[in-house]
């Protein structure tokens, strides 16, 4: 059998990448990951979350926006996404951003028996979604990551401020293996009396262990103009424009219009 | 000897049979006048049975005192001060029906009761094998009627019919006929009940009520002359069409408006176009029309013989912690995989019933993906009763302690084991979301777990409503979700087309916010106000106008913002011809601190709604 010169035959060796791949007798923990929506897939290496990894998303405003995106991709691909603690949730919004609703179970559960449910929902979710309404033990917490990296599933949790009682609810113990932190949110679209929201930019911060130690800097759409998640350019700091005219649809000039007699 | 329908040619009614094929050919045996056969009373005796003091069957000597059936119990007492009357029992007759099922159960080993003194199967496999429809429907009203000879102390008297002489078996000549039997072979288990009725009226036994006058033939349909042996039958023997479903009464009505419109014959009726039947007599039309024209599609239901693997323990004294339940639970499903193992089959859904000695009760069905092992079950109880006395205890709803532990297999399959996923992944996400959202409802009771849905509505609260579990199909709404998801997958820029479509599916509605929804809905509106630069509570007018310009606003009693941005407004007047659900609402987006909320207002009270968070 002979060698083969790698110099010469760039063809032999996708071949023989191809055939590693095939015969690989592992699927590598690395590569079990759950896909993530386009807009996300440049920074996450793989274009997805790892398995039995923690999420953590904060920011002031938005937080809750970037959580529901990140959901959308894993349930767009099969996987199911249980929410704790999320009883605010707007899931017409959720819907918008892409996450399949077929496959959301909100639990409403009491502080005391928070630990035991998730527990049950790590065993068999890929994707449990965490609210900041019940913030747990640091002892629970761990417990719950061990759990989640030994089954393979993802836990994000929501630490935003606009979501549940967060504001005099106790942080979450820094368990997070991706950071997601929301930097900066302008809206695009309202005006002064005139307009409505239309598109917001969001710069996101996002941190992590596991190839993704550096920090990076994810430009987002959130919503985009037709209401889904689209990644962006940098935008300078800058006045939120207002709509001209041409844009402005006939529907959208009902609220100038008279009182509307509706069923 | 048999009775055959013309037939033009052999080679000709193959083919016709592969035309109208719809229904499997069927055999159905009938026992005539069983209710009487089953009270196992000489037959010359005369005896009806009544039910609902009509006569709903009698025996030949009864027929012999001219007693019909119909009649009251009075009349039929008149026509014969010596007839026994006897009680309709139901139970009765089916006991009794049991050993015709054994005689025909030799043929075949699935076998549909109709109901008792009729039963039906398929003959595709054992006309072939015992050499084609004829030989069969021979075979089985000889055996059918040794069966009914023999049993029961009905054997009073021999009888002298084909099936008998060529069985050999031994008889009297003239002497009383115990019980007459039927056989009939047709395209569906209908047309096949119609040909074994048609089989005893044409040996004209029952007419005459004297043995051997007449002698009992089996009816076999040719293949695809279903509809042509029907046609010269009179309307009312359709009647078998007539399934529960509908009342035999409006069955009564149709062949009697039938008859006055001049429609006497099955062929008359079959002739008649669809249309006009469908419109004239609904459903129960269209299933006597199926028939008449012989495309019957009724399937036989050959449901396996259920064979009954529930166990179950007493505990005494009744146990009052979870773990003595538990301890039970471990020998009980032991016994119950043991029994299950020993067959070849595992359980996939087990129902676990447990009972205190206050006398409640909680039941609740367990599912597995694969089989249910002796310690998965035994798990289950565990989380069952968990949840059950922990979130039960206090709410009050159960008391006492437990004292009969009851595990019914649901749902019983082959044991073929259980394939995980290659790299011991199990694939089925649903199944296994499924499984943890139960045990979570175990946990928490059953209204923990929803599941959003949404809806059409103009407020975004109503947009979104959580749904208890227990009133969806997760596994339908998994697999329509599976169906569309690889699209998405594979298009992850235009992955927002299902969710656009989602929303364009809930209808105009008119008043509705513009896109994008706020995602954080506040289950309670919290108060706010909005005022202007002087301070002035803000208004908006019948013509859907702000009274000024909207400068700054705080909620829930909080610090004040200054508003940067602000749009609307959005105004409804919902239900005005109602004076209770009558809501007159106008929205504003308001923009400060760079987050954005909508506001309504209602009734002069400012309201925060919603973020978009």
């Amino acid at each position: 059998m002979r060698a083969v010169d790698s110099k010469k035959s760039p063809a032999a060796i996708a071949q023989l990448r191809t055939a590693l791949a095939h015969t690989r007798p592992v699927v590598l923990a690395e590569q079990r990951r759950l896909p993530l929506l386009q807009a996300f897939q440049e920074v996450f290496p793989g274009g997805g979350l790892q398995r039995g990894s923690v999420v953590h998303v904060s920011g002031a405003v938005g937080a809750t926006a970037v959580a529901l995106a990140v959901a959308a991709g894993p349930t767009q691909t099969g996987s199911w996404a249980a929410c704790v603690g999320v009883e605010q949730m707007g899931w017409a919004a959720a819907a918008e951003l892409g996450v399949q609703l077929q496959r959301v179970a909100v639990i409403q559960t009491p502080s005391k028996s928070w630990a035991t449910v998730t527990a049950a929902l790590v065993d068999s979710f890929d994707l449990v979604l965490c609210g900041a309404q019940h913030a747990p033990s640091a002892q629970d917490a761990r417990r719950l990551v061990a759990r989640a990296r030994e089954r393979g599933s993802v836990v994000m949790f929501i630490s935003g401020e606009s979501l549940g009682a967060a504001r005099h609810a106790r942080p979450w113990p820094s368990v997070a293996d991706v950071e997601l932190s929301v930097v900066h949110a302008e809206w695009f679209g309202i005006g002064q009396g005139t307009g409505r929201l239309r598109q917001r930019h969001i710069s996101l911060d996002v941190t992590g262990r596991r190839g993704l130690s550096r920090s990076q800097r994810l430009e987002l759409w959130l919503p985009d103009i037709s209401g889904a998640v689209a990644a962006a350019e940098h935008i300078q700091a800058s006045t939120p424009t207002e709509p001209t005219p041409a844009e402005l649809t006939p529907t959208e000039l009902t609220p100038s219009s008279p009182l509307l007699d509706v069923g | 000897m048999w009775v055959e329908m013309p037939n033009t040619g052999s080679a000709d009614s193959a083919g016709s049979a592969d035309s109208a094929g719809s229904a499997a050919r069927t055999l159905v045996v009938l026992c005539a006048d069983w209710p009487a056969v089953a009270t196992a009373r000489p037959a010359e005796k005369p005896l009806v049975v009544v039910h609902a003091n009509r006569v709903i069957s009698l025996n030949l000597g009864a027929r012999r005192q001219g007693i019909a059936l119909g009649f009251t119990m009075r009349e039929a007492q008149a026509h014969s001060p010596a007839v026994e009357v006897v009680q309709y029992d139901q139970q009765r007759d089916a006991r009794a029906f049991e050993l015709v099922l054994a005689a025909v159960e030799e043929f075949v080993p699935r076998v549909e009761v109709i109901e008792p003194g009729q039963c039906a199967f398929p003959t595709l496999g054992p006309s072939s094998y015992h050499g084609g429809d004829h030989a069969l429907a021979q075979l089985v009203l000889a055996r059918v009627q040794t069966a009914v000879l023999n049993t029961a102390g009905l054997n009073t008297a021999g009888l002298n019919t084909a099936g008998l002489q060529e069985s050999g078996f031994a008889h009297n000549r003239g002497a009383t006929l115990a019980c007459v039997v039927g056989v009939g072979i047709a395209d569906g288990p209908q047309g096949a009940q119609i040909a074994a009725k048609e089989s005893i009226l044409r040996s004209g036994v029952l007419g005459t009520g004297v043995l051997g006058t007449g002698v009992l033939q089996a009816m076999v349909v040719q293949p695809g002359k279903t509809a042509e042996f029907l046609s010269p039958l009179p309307i009312e023997r359709l009647g078998v069409a007539t399934d529960s479903t509908h009342s035999s009464k409006s069955a009564a009505e149709m062949f009697d408006v039938s008859r006055r419109l001049g429609i006497r014959t099955v062929g008359r009726f079959a002739a008649l176009p669809i249309a006009d039947v469908s419109a004239r007599f609904g459903s129960l039309g269209m299933s006597a029309y199926r028939l008449a024209t012989g495309f019957e599609t009724t399937p036989l239901n050959l449901a396996d013989p259920s064979v009954d693997f529930s166990v179950e323990a007493a505990i005494d004294p009744p146990a009052e912690r979870v773990d003595q339940v538990a301890f039970v639970a471990v020998a009980l499903a032991d016994q119950l995989h043991a029994e299950l193992s020993g067959q070849g089959l595992a359980c996939s859904r087990v129902l676990v019933v447990a009972q205190t000695d206050a006398g409640d009760r909680i039941e609740r069905l367990w599912r597995h993906e694969g089989a249910l092992s002796a310690a998965d079950i035994a798990r289950r109880v565990r989380w069952q009763l968990e949840g059950w006395l922990s979130t039960g205890r206090s709410l009050g709803r159960c008391s006492g302690g437990v004292e009969r532990l009851q595990l019914i297999p649901e749902q019983v399959i082959a044991d073929t084991g259980m394939q995980l996923g290659f790299w011991g992944e199990i694939h089925n996400a649903t199944e296994r979301a499924v499984q943890a959202l139960a045990r979570v409802q175990a946990l928490l009771g059953a209204d923990a777990v929803k599941l959003p849905e949404l809806h059409g509505a103009r407020s975004v609260s109503e947009q979104c409503q959580l749904v208890p579990i227990d009133a969806v199909d997760l596994f339908a709404k998994g697999r329509s979700a599976a169906n569309r998801s690889p699209a998405n997958s594979q298009n992850s820029a235009s992955s927002q087309n299902p969710t656009s479509s989602q929303t364009a599916a809930m209808g105009p509605w008119p008043g509705r916010l513009p896109l994008p929804s706020p995602t954080v809905v506040w289950s309670e509106p919290v108060e706010a106000e909005l005022v202007d630069a002087f301070g002035r509570s803000l208004g908006v007018s019948g013509r859907g106008v702000m009274s000024a310009v909207p400068v700054r606003c705080r909620v829930a009693g909080g610090q004040w913002h200054q508003i940067q941005h602000w749009a609307g407004p959005w105004c409804t007047d919902q239900r005005w011809w109602d004076a209770i659900g009558h809501r007159r609402r106008a929205r504003v987006q308001v923009l400060f601190d760079t987050a954005a909320h909508l506001l309504a207002l209602e009734a002069g009270q400012w309201w925060l709604e919603a973020t978009y968070d």
